[in-house]
């Protein structure tokens, strides 16, 4: 075959165009397969023809990803399974589904109730151990005034109203205070209060102290009260909630002199 | 890369090579397609459905049938003409005006800084009446050689050599 003769013909450019019958096309096919000039020519013609209708684009440039997400690559072919409608079993997934759901929602809040409880029990704890430091310093602290020599210690005996009842006072004549344990007294009834007294005894003259507002909340019943007084004797008597002007002898309670 | 593995690869639903093939063939499948419907608002959507249609049809692609230029060539005037249809446009092929290709690409202010625009813009407003017939009904309009034989009142054989003077003028142009 001249091949010259045959590119010269025009057939090429025909075939380039898909303007040959099916026979031409597959002549045209083997004579590229097995002539290497005729390839090459075609892919001339073809890359003209490829400029020239690209010339006649006239908006603005195409990006392929705007076609990528719409080609459809290899999938397997999906096989639909048909079952019988209203089978039981198809609703047992969903069941379970909630019944594990209820159930978890539920743990979750035990789980977080009994968080909550531990943390209040913690705080709680913490709080009595502290308590415990607290009573623990002020008892070492006690000790430390009974064993002062320098305190002088009145006990003070139950008189006629309550005669089961005693006190003792400690007092402290540096820091002009005293330490009255007074655990030996019954719980003052409601609406009253014990109120101390410094006593002076020759005329009698008493001095208030303080009442003991705090008696039924305080354990250990000891109170520390400052007295400056030149004192000869101390009482204790119940008197109306927030104390009297002077001691009610009849309710007196406890009395004791200080022994010079 | 070798077109022809690229076309197998696609042939084999390779988005990759496929992507390098339009990146090859867009715009002459849109300037195609501007060429049937003159109109610029719907010519790159019709040239994504051409290029949809050629992945999802990719294995009735034989080359022994032809090019596959050609091959997308023909999906994208199919495409083309079947939109005419749907806008009632009614353009047969006989009815087109034959010189049209020359007039969208003398026109085409997108081509002055392309490679080859300026001299594709010459070659066109310096092309012969025949010239422009020939290649506007074979290339841009697919007519077959006896089509367009008919349509220009020349024997076959005349269709043969002139479309390979014509498109030998354009290769000396642009150096291929």
């Amino acid at each position: 075959m001249d091949i010259n003769k045959y590119i010269a013909t025009g057939i090429l450019e025909l075939y380039v165009a898909g303007a040959l019958s099916e026979k031409e096309n597959r002549e045209v096919f083997e004579a590229i397969q097995k002539y290497p000039e005729i390839k090459k020519e075609v892919e001339a013609i073809e890359n003209a023809i490829m400029q020239l209708t690209a010339a006649a684009k006239t908006d603005a440039p195409y990006s392929f990803q705007d076609i990528k997400s719409q080609l459809k690559t290899k999938t397997p072919k999906v096989i639909p399974i048909n079952k019988p409608r209203n089978n039981w079993t198809q609703y047992m997934g969903w069941v379970a589904s909630l019944v594990l759901a209820t159930s978890l929602i539920y743990t979750i809040n035990q789980k977080n109730t009994l968080e909550d409880k531990i943390v209040k029990e913690r705080i709680q704890l913490e709080g009595m151990i502290n308590d415990s430091y607290d009573n623990l310093a002020k008892a070492e602290k006690l000790i430390e005034v009974f064993r002062d020599k320098d305190i002088i210690s009145v006990p003070l005996a139950g008189q006629q109203v309550s005669p089961t009842s005693y006190a003792k006072v400690y007092w402290d004549k540096k820091t002009n205070s005293i330490y009255l344990d007074a655990k030996g007294l019954p719980e003052p009834p409601k609406g009253k209060v014990y109120q101390v007294w410094s006593l002076k005894l020759d005329p009698l003259t008493p001095t208030s102290l303080g009442t003991l507002d705090t008696f039924t909340a305080d354990t250990n019943k000891i109170f520390t009260i400052s007295n400056a007084n030149e004192s000869e004797a101390f009482g204790i008597t119940l008197e109306p909630a927030g104390g009297s002007k002077s001691p009610t002898l009849e309710q007196l309670y406890t009395l004791g002199a200080v022994s010079s | 890369m070798d077109q022809e593995l690229l076309i197998l690869q696609f042939q084999q639903k390779d988005v990759k090579a496929y992507e390098q093939l339009y990146n090859m063939y867009c715009d002459s499948v849109a300037g195609i397609i501007n060429n049937i419907v003159k109109n610029n608002d719907v010519v790159e959507e019709i040239t994504q459905d051409v290029f949809i249609k050629a992945w999802n049809n990719a294995e009735s692609y034989s080359a022994k049938k032809g090019r596959f230029f050609t091959w997308l060539l023909n999906i994208a005037r199919n495409a083309a003409i079947d939109y005419t249809r749907s806008k009632k446009f009614k353009q047969s092929k006989q009815n087109l005006n034959s010189d049209f290709f020359v007039d969208i690409i003398a026109s085409n202010d997108n081509l002055d800084s392309k490679t080859n625009g300026i001299g594709l813009k010459e070659f066109v407003n310096k092309l012969g009446d025949t010239c422009k017939s020939v290649i506007e009904l074979l290339y841009f309009k697919g007519f077959t050689q006896k089509e367009a034989s008919e349509e220009l009142k020349m024997p076959l054989g005349t269709i043969k050599t002139r479309s390979r003077t014509c498109i030998g003028d354009l290769r000396l142009m642009l150096g291929v």
